[in-house]
């Protein structure tokens, strides 16, 4: 297994209250996302556990993309990787942070 | 926690075990225990260089059916193929013993598993136990524990021998109820006994028709959330109690099953001798006339189990 980890300071705060919310299934090509609402509304922390090695740039880009589009202000997320494609992380990483936004 | 779907439109087949539980109960009314958060993950798949989930695949917890109080488990069938792994287990066994204290209106089991989990097989083994044990206990003390099977992965393995314990089953087309599964038939017994790839083949053996026809489920579902929550509705109130009487209908009934389809080689066989007109025709029933034809077989319905 892998483990990587990444530190992202935003202005864009995640709207809403919603605590912590989950999507996604730990299965081949597919990956969960569990998101928390428990850090400063400017930091955003990442973390992925992976099987597959090798990726860390990959990762590291797909993660850059999300902070820079989207508000993920105060999160910490945590994914568990089933081998999920660079499309499928950006999707569920999208979905988790809108259900945070209710 | 969840996105909220349309029970009705949402096909329990397709649905992850949170969407099930989100749909099937009272909206907004369920409460998770060891939740995702507390990350309760399995301490042995890292040794296998395998992915953990942050549930191990399993969501537990309470909340309202129709007003009432109870007790649910969720299988999540495409995390490891829904397999007992320790925690896993341990959450469902939990969850059980947890219901001689609330005394719910019933505990609802969502299976979806192809049995224990071959990488912590000896504490998964040991979990399987312990819920038959614990299902037997909660029986006992009165509550009913309603088993829902409509998910790819079926309930295999030790899975269909909980399914068993239960007091009341409900199965969808799709779902499948056996304990040794098509592949692990065919690896034994060769191709020319059972031939795996044979989907035909392998749901009428081990699918939800059969099952409810031969009265090894008691309720049949359309493949949608709310038929489900019908079915599980229904059952919790056509319960048998928990007593050497039932014990015993059910004994003679399994046996009286052997003793009259013992020599059948196919399911259709089976059909035919319960009296189904054209047993060839089961398989593509719509759920209207399938219900109507179990409604005519006496064997598909019984107080035992």
């Amino acid at each position: 297994m892998e483990s990587l980890t990444f530190r992202h300071t935003t202005t864009t705060p995640s709207p809403g209250s919603t605590p912590r919310a989950i999507t996604g299934v730990v299965a081949s090509g597919n990956l969960e996302v569990l998101l928390e609402r428990v850090l400063a509304p400017d930091a955003c922390e990442v973390t992925i556990e992976t099987p597959v090695r090798g990726y860390g740039d990959v990762w590291e880009a797909v993660v850059a993309d999300f902070v820079a589009r989207g508000p993920a202000g105060g999160l910490r997320i945590s994914i568990n990787d089933g081998g999920a494609r660079p499309d499928a992380v950006a999707l569920r990483l999208a979905q988790g942070a809108r259900l945070m936004e209710a | 926690m969840t996105t909220v779907s349309e029970p009705d439109a949402l096909s329990w087949y397709e649905a992850t075990a949170r969407q099930r539980v989100a749909a099937f109960l009272d909206a907004g009314s369920f409460e998770e225990f060891v939740g995702p958060s507390e990350r309760a993950m399995s301490p042995h798949l890292t040794l296998f260089d395998l992915p953990r989930a942050f549930d191990d695949g399993i969501v537990v917890g309470r909340g309202r059916l129709d007003g009432r109080p109870v007790s649910i488990a969720a299988q999540e069938g495409r995390f490891m193929g829904g397999a007992f792994g320790e925690v896993h287990g341990a959450k469902l066994v939990g969850l059980l013993r947890a219901a001689l204290d609330a005394k719910p209106a019933a505990v609802l089991i969502l299976f979806d598993t192809g049995g224990v989990r071959l990488q912590e097989a000896n504490a998964g083994e040991t979990a399987i136990a312990e819920t038959m044990r614990a299902i037997v206990d909660v029986r006992g003390a009165g509550v009913p524990v309603i088993g829902l099977i409509g998910g790819r992965a079926g309930a295999f393995g030790g899975g269909g021998l909980i399914a068993a314990t239960c007091s009341r089953l409900a199965v969808s087309e799709g779902g499948r109820i056996s304990v040794s599964g098509p592949e692990v038939i065919e690896t034994n017994k060769g191709a020319e006994e059972f031939d795996s790839r044979d989907r035909a083949l392998v749901w009428r053996t081990m699918g939800g028709k059969h099952r409810r026809l031969i009265g090894g489920a008691d309720a049949y579902a359309e493949d949608t959330v709310s038929a489900f929550r019908r079915a599980a509705l229904a059952l919790i109130d056509a319960a048998p109690p928990f007593d050497l009487a039932t014990l015993e209908a059910e004994q003679e009934r399994l046996e009286r099953r052997v003793a009259r389809f013992g020599d059948c080689r196919d399911a259709t066989e089976i059909w035919a001798r319960l009296g189904v007109n054209d047993p060839d025709a089961v398989p593509a029933m719509t759920t209207d006339t399938f219900d109507e034809t179990v409604a005519r077989i006496p064997e598909a319905s019984h107080d035992a189990r």
